[in-house]
């Protein structure tokens, strides 16, 4: 098991959080729970997917991110993002105005992190033909990486050991800078994520305990920060910083951007939870024989991140778009400039299982566990209302055996105990409060989730 | 703590829900998941078995803390001569049944592949009882 402590991009804040049932029910890990009238993160479970930001209709959730002040503390500051960033713009902002616009943030130089994606295409098929296990899965997406450790550790040995592009395009970057004369400690590099994931993933990579970038920005924060300052017309050429972006680079994190290297032998599958049911059957061998399988926990891969502003699916068109008028890597070459020394930085370190799902590390004391999720489930009604502030029923009856929920939690339960007079109303009250928060019963347009419009 | 199932004949999208039920309870009890992979490919391939040539069945599993034990029973046809069925490659499967990818004849030699001990009893016109068990 990891020793450096878990690090998560995703944060409650307590305040705007009405504890309603969205984001429990929308979990892929069952990692979320209501208590005192508040969604609760388990850090063991968290994959930092954001399926919870996605889901809250009162924006309770958010991610830790460094503004744009913190560009002031070096001499040179490098900004790295993935082409989607481009994709989500209106079509009246090209590329060079967008570009124009971080240079006026206070940018000096601009890497799109997929220019050097040709050195990953080929790390990826080197692991592809040496990696024992079939199909060799992605490891781009971190949630991805995060939710086989836990819910499928047997596939854990599938997973290609390979760094992220912007792992390599922080290397590529520092390397470029030498060359000019430029040491380490005079640059900032900041990652732009388009998502929590990346973001916990960068901040705190697997198995290494200092991060290659300095600072981390929202994308949503930077987009806004550019449309502030983005001029109606291009004044003038910065083509030059995109002369190494390639078509394969630009489609590399939308649905079938890795895949398509591996033509027929390969799969790709977006939606965390449809990536959920392909690693059920994966792990029933009832998947064909694959050499590559592609899975993003995002729908429409990185177009849907979390953290972009524009519509996931006009980004993938105007991506498209942009990826026809750039030749691909095997027209281009791998790379127009010679970076020797990056390709042994690429291997990853190795991934370890995470059994969280575990009852007991004991056996006995599992099994006894398990026999008692089976006769409390008898008790409960299998209507996985989510009112205990469990997601359901069979989570609810694990959070008992695990001294973490009681029987009158249920409130289906609680009215059979009072019709049975077993307990009385005020300390029915009293269990409800205790997880949805005092007050919350009352008739008041001005409590806590007093005016939830749903949808 | 003993799981029981009902496998209906014919009905392939069901077949996998015990496999994947007791999937989800061996990873609670953490075992280990090269050995929860063995067990669930076994039992997988055995509930195909049922729901491809049988009229019907049930599967129940007994888990204990070293190991589980897996029992099929269905109520026909039976398998005519089980040492052919054990070898790879043979089947009695229906074009229709090999059609849907299944029948390739390897369901008998997979489960033996993935099991520490494997029994089967079957006669024909009455049915057949598989019997196998892993240890964790």
């Amino acid at each position: 098991m990891n020793t450096v402590e878990k690090y998560h991009a995703i944060k409650v804040d307590t305040n705007k959080c009405m504890g309603c049932t969205h984001c429990m029910k929308s979990c892929p890990t069952e990692a979320i729970r209501i208590r005192g009238g508040v969604a609760k993160i388990n850090p063991d479970r968290c994959v930092d997917c954001g399926n919870c930001l996605r889901a809250c209709p009162v924006d309770a959730f958010y991610v830790n991110h460094d503004g744009l002040e913190q560009l002031k503390n070096y001499k040179y500051r490098v900004v790295l993002f993935s082409s989607v960033m481009i994709g989500q713009f209106p079509e009246i902002y090209s590329e060079g105005k967008i570009y124009e616009a971080l240079k006026k943030l206070g940018f000096t130089h601009i890497y799109e992190v997929e220019q050097p994606i040709g050195l990953l295409i080929t790390k990826i098929k080197d692991n592809v033909e040496q990696l024992k296990n079939k199909p060799a899965i992605s490891s781009f997406c971190p949630a991805i990486v995060r939710l086989i450790q836990s819910r499928y550790p047997s596939l854990v040995e599938n997973i290609i050991p390979v760094k992220a592009p912007h792992d390599l395009a922080a290397c590529y970057a520092i390397g470029n800078l030498a060359k000019e004369g430029i040491s380490r400690e005079e640059i900032g590099i900041f990652y732009v994520s388009p998502c929590s994931a990346k973001m916990a993933a960068v901040k705190r990579p697997l198995g290494e305990t200092k991060s290659i970038v300095d600072g981390l920005i929202n994308m949503k924060d930077l987009y806004n920060n550019i449309m502030r300052v983005i001029s109606k017309k291009e004044e003038g050429d910065t083509s030059d910083l995109r002369k190494n972006l390639t078509r394969d680079g630009i489609v590399w994190s939308l649905p079938r951007g890795e895949s398509r290297q591996f033509r027929r032998k390969s799969m790709a599958v977006d939606g965390i939870h449809n990536v959920v049911k392909i690693l059920e059957r994966m792990e029933n061998e009832e998947v064909p024989e694959l050499d590559f399988l592609e899975l993003k926990s995002c729908h429409q891969g990185c177009a849907g991140g979390i953290l972009l502003t524009g519509n996931r699916f006009l980004t993938v068109e105007r991506l498209q778009k942009r990826s026809n008028r750039y030749k691909s890597v095997a027209k281009l070459g791998v790379l127009a400039e010679n970076c020797d020394g990056i390709k042994d930085k690429l291997k990853a370190y190795p991934i370890q299982p995470n059994y969280v799902f575990s009852l007991d590390t004991d056996r006995v004391k599992a099994l006894a566990k398990l026999q008692k999720v089976d006769r409390i489930l008898c008790q409960l009604p299998g209507i996985d209302c989510g009112s205990c502030g469990s997601p359901n029923c069979h989570a609810l009856a694990e959070d008992m055996v695990q001294g973490d929920a009681k029987m009158t939690d249920c409130i289906f339960l609680q009215n059979r105990y009072l019709n049975e007079k077993k307990i009385t109303i005020e300390k029915a009250t009293k269990n409800l409060e205790k997880a949805w928060g005092k007050n919350r019963f009352d008739a008041d347009c001005n409590k806590k989730g007093g005016r939830n419009v749903g949808f | 703590m003993n799981l029981n199932f009902e496998i209906a004949s014919g009905d392939f999208s069901k077949a996998g829900r015990a496999s994947s039920h007791i999937k989800k309870v061996l990873k609670q009890l953490q075992v280990e998941p090269k050995v929860i992979k063995r067990i669930v490919v076994a039992i997988y391939e055995a509930e195909v078995n049922v729901v491809a040539h049988s009229v019907g069945g049930t599967l129940s599993a007994v888990i204990d803390e070293i190991g589980i034990q897996v029992e099929l029973k269905d109520n026909g046809p039976g398998i005519e001569d089980i040492e052919k069925a054990m070898k790879k490659g043979y089947s009695t499967a229906s074009k229709k049944v090999r059609d849907m990818g299944f029948g390739a004849g390897m369901g008998l030699p997979n489960i033996k592949k993935n099991t520490d001990e494997l029994s089967i009893k079957s006669k024909v016109g009455e049915g057949t009882t598989v019997t196998f068990r892993t240890n964790f």
